[in-house]
């Protein structure tokens, strides 16, 4: 069992919660995943971890409610336990060598994963700059966290309601005309955003590094349901990835498969909420 | 003498349900024999002095003690005996195939049917399990050593077993959130119930073994660390997970998964139950690529997830099928659809890159190849279109590198499988290894065998003659 010590909501629908699991908290470093299992009848999930401090052995996860299980995750509270936490999984990220400066992206709660990139970058003494994308004002989450490790933090908003009005590829396009060099991308949020960041810095040569977020059973590379086209080979991206080389990656597919129990998923939803469960 | 004996030619059948009935349930197939039937068969042992069915098996059961015990009504004690070189009896009369081991070797079936072994064994342990009868849980005294065993499937639940019983502390270390490994994620509940699994793992438990869940070694912790942590030794029990996929064009589209993940999904999630959250791809129509138990397996329960039809698609004729005889007999009677001789070249998809049919060819015998099999050749223009929105591979799986490539000094063949000597001892000081993590995808007895070898060997290098002497 996995204790819950902290949790607050970001916004509406981010919740932020810390977890004890100090042998995962011992080992884990940024671009890692774990997988979660509530109690007895639950599905395992992956979520990346967002931070971790390894003396007090807790470990931090940021999600969104997107369906049945974030939403069962969401009403727990402090004290509260979840039965199963699998990991460190996955491969650390990878910064390529002799890198000097970085471009992070993050769209929505992306941002929770492209928060400890841009820690770990600025830490490592690389110059940070940090795009950080949401929908509207009310869902902008990690500002001050952004800021204390990026040389430059550009909030943007879709609707204009914060920030600079317009994508995080707007601002990123805006960026390498105005003749911003940067060593490396790490673009981490919705596929579609990941796929247009690898879009816009194709044409520069930029290498673009991006978080896949496939469906996924173990986690540990025994079913093959995370499979990605890399390059056109096959990768698991619980065991490779899940980083990846985004001008290599077949977004398309991926998009496809993710939507693989998308009926199943939206009738179990359907199901506890007319069973009053909400 | 002989008039004691029961000389009926044939093994006392065994209740089956129905194969209309079961095809559509979870429920499983083969219902046991009772007490009478079990005294019955017993008595068609002839209790020889040369015991070829002990040699047959890889765990070296007391076959003509145990049934003894039977035929004499005294099921408990018959039980305990099993248990003296078998820690999963309940499991092993489910899965083994006793066709090529004990049941291959026994004299009565030499003029027709040998002794149902399998089926009293089944029949004991599930007698003992119904009268909350743990068994004889001796063991000897602690000697104060400890030993990690990583991954909790047959092979280390029973090096695990005969390490607790000489005095070890024994812990396991299990990456799913249950201890069981294939026998909880693989074979799905109508041949082998998961309660039955579970519950053999709790008198293992009584024993003293420790399991730890939810534990990747080569991520969460390493061999290495173990070590380092005051385990004596450790026994790698992996097992061979990586699923193989064919490599030909379409296999990433939606409908299209290994079998590992079908059945993960619904084994070990639960996902054909609905009150669990996993879900489960809903298939009209469902093609299974590949001709072993796996195959087998993947076909029924798509039938069970209510699939109206299912296709075995095997490039070698039924001859050449791995799987088990009884497998195949009972896929069929449940109206599973086998096309032999025939081979995916293609899978085809729709515009929103869901399956929509599987391009096979036709295939032909050839001369025999290494294996001794004859190669299946492809017939020109022979192709046709399997119509099917989901397609399952079931050809094959290989050990998962997580723990070599984390582990100085491991070393591994050419198909990742790690390199041990005949105690199981692998290249690095004081780690054994054994089951599908050493010989590449095999069966549930082969893995026990090698977990209790390893159990040996590891008593042997631990405290060796000090305990023998």
């Amino acid at each position: 069992m996995f204790p819950i010590v902290e949790k607050k909501r970001l916004n509406d629908a981010v919740v932020w919660v810390k977890l004890k699991a100090p042998l995962i908290a011992r080992k884990v470093q940024a671009g890692q995943f774990i997988m979660f299992r509530l109690d007895e009848f639950g599905e395992r999930v992956p979520l990346t971890v967002a931070d971790y401090d390894r003396e007090a052995g807790t470990i931090t996860l940021i999600f969104q409610i997107v369906g049945e299980s974030t939403r069962q995750f969401a009403a727990l509270e402090e004290g509260d336990s979840i039965l199963d936490l699998v990991g460190p999984l996955g491969m650390p990220t990878e910064i390529p060598e002799g890198t000097k400066s970085a471009c992070v992206i993050g769209g929505g709660v992306g941002c929770a994963i492209a928060y400890p990139q841009a820690k770990q970058l600025h830490a490592k003494g690389i110059a940070v700059d940090t795009i950080a994308g949401f929908r509207s004002k009310d869902i902008v989450i990690l500002e001050d966290e952004f800021r204390s490790c990026s040389d430059n933090l550009y909030l943007c908003t879709d609707d204009g309601s914060y920030g600079t009005k317009g994508f995080v590829t707007n601002v990123l396009q805006q960026q390498l005309e105005s003749g911003k060099k940067y060593d490396v991308v790490i673009a981490i949020g919705p596929v579609p955003m990941m796929k247009f960041v690898c879009q816009t810095t194709k044409p520069y040569d930029l290498p673009t590094i991006v978080s896949l977020n496939p469906i996924m059973v173990d986690g540990t590379g025994m079913c093959g349901g995370c499979r990605v086209t890399v390059g056109g080979k096959i990768r698991y991206a619980c065991v490779d990835g899940p980083d990846f080389d985004g001008h290599q990656v077949d977004f398309e597919e991926l998009m496809r498969r993710n939507g693989t129990y998308r009926e199943q998923e939206q009738h179990v939803c359907r199901l506890h909420r007319e069973g009053g469960a909400q | 003498m002989a008039g004691k004996f029961n000389m009926a030619q044939q093994k006392v059948p065994m209740p089956e349900r129905d194969p209309k009935e079961r095809a559509r349930c979870f429920q499983e197939v083969a219902m046991g024999y009772t007490p009478e039937q079990a005294i019955e068969e017993a008595g068609r042992c002839l209790h020889c002095k040369a015991k070829p069915c002990v040699s047959g098996c890889p765990v070296g059961v007391p076959i003509p003690d145990f049934i003894a015990a039977v035929a004499a009504g005294d099921f408990l004690q018959a039980y305990d005996i099993i248990r003296t070189t078998n820690s999963l009896p309940a499991i092993c009369g489910r899965v083994c195939p006793q066709e090529n081991q004990c049941e291959g070797k026994c004299v009565r079936g030499k003029k027709g049917e040998p002794v149902a072994i399998g089926r009293l064994e089944r029949f004991v342990a599930d007698y003992a399990r119904e009268h909350g009868y743990a068994g004889n849980l001796e063991k000897a005294p602690a000697n104060g050593k400890r030993v990690a065993i990583v991954g909790g499937g047959p092979a280390g639940l029973t090096c695990a077993g005969d390490l607790a019983r000489l005095g070890y502390q024994v812990t396991i270390f299990e990456a799913f959130q249950v201890a069981g490994g294939v026998l909880m994620y693989g074979i799905p509940e109508f041949r082998l119930p998961k309660s039955i699994v579970q519950q053999e793992i709790k008198t293992l438990e009584k024993m003293g073994v420790e399991i730890q869940p939810d534990m990747v070694i080569g991520k969460i912790l390493s061999v290495d660390e173990l070590m380092e942590s005051g385990y004596d030794a450790v026994f790698i029990g992996s097992g061979a997970g990586l699923p193989r996929f064919m490599n030909i064009p379409g296999e990433a589209q939606v409908g299209v998964c290994s079998a590992n993940e079908y059945l993960t999904r619904i084994n070990l999630m639960h996902g054909y139950d609905d009150n669990y959250a996993t879900p489960v791809i809903r298939s009209r129509a469902v093609a299974v690529v590949g001709g072993g138990n796996v195959a087998m397996d993947a076909a029924r329960s798509a039938l069970r997830m209510g699939a109206e039809h299912v296709y075995i698609v095997y490039r070698r004729s039924e001859a050449e099928m791995p799987a088990r005889l009884e497998e195949v007999h009972h896929a069929k009677e449940e109206g599973v659809e086998f096309q032999n001789l025939c081979n995916p070249v293609e899978i085809l998809g729709d515009e929103n890159g869901r399956v929509n049919g599987l391009k096979c060819i036709r295939m032909e015998l050839g001369e025999p190849d290494e294996s001794g099999r004859r190669r299946p050749i492809a017939i020109p223009d022979s192709e046709f279109v399997l119509d099917v929105d989901t397609v399952i591979m079931a050809i094959g799986t290989s050990p998962n590198p997580l723990i070599s490539s984390t582990t100085e000094g491991l070393d591994t063949n050419r198909w990742g499988c790690l390199i041990v000597n005949e105690d199981m001892a692998t290249t690095k000081d004081k780690v054994y290894a054994g089951g599908d993590a050493v010989t590449g995808a095999a069966t549930v007895i082969l893995a026990m065998g090698a977990g209790k070898t390893a159990a040996a060997s590891i008593d042997e290098i631990l405290c060796g003659k000090a305990q023998t002497e």
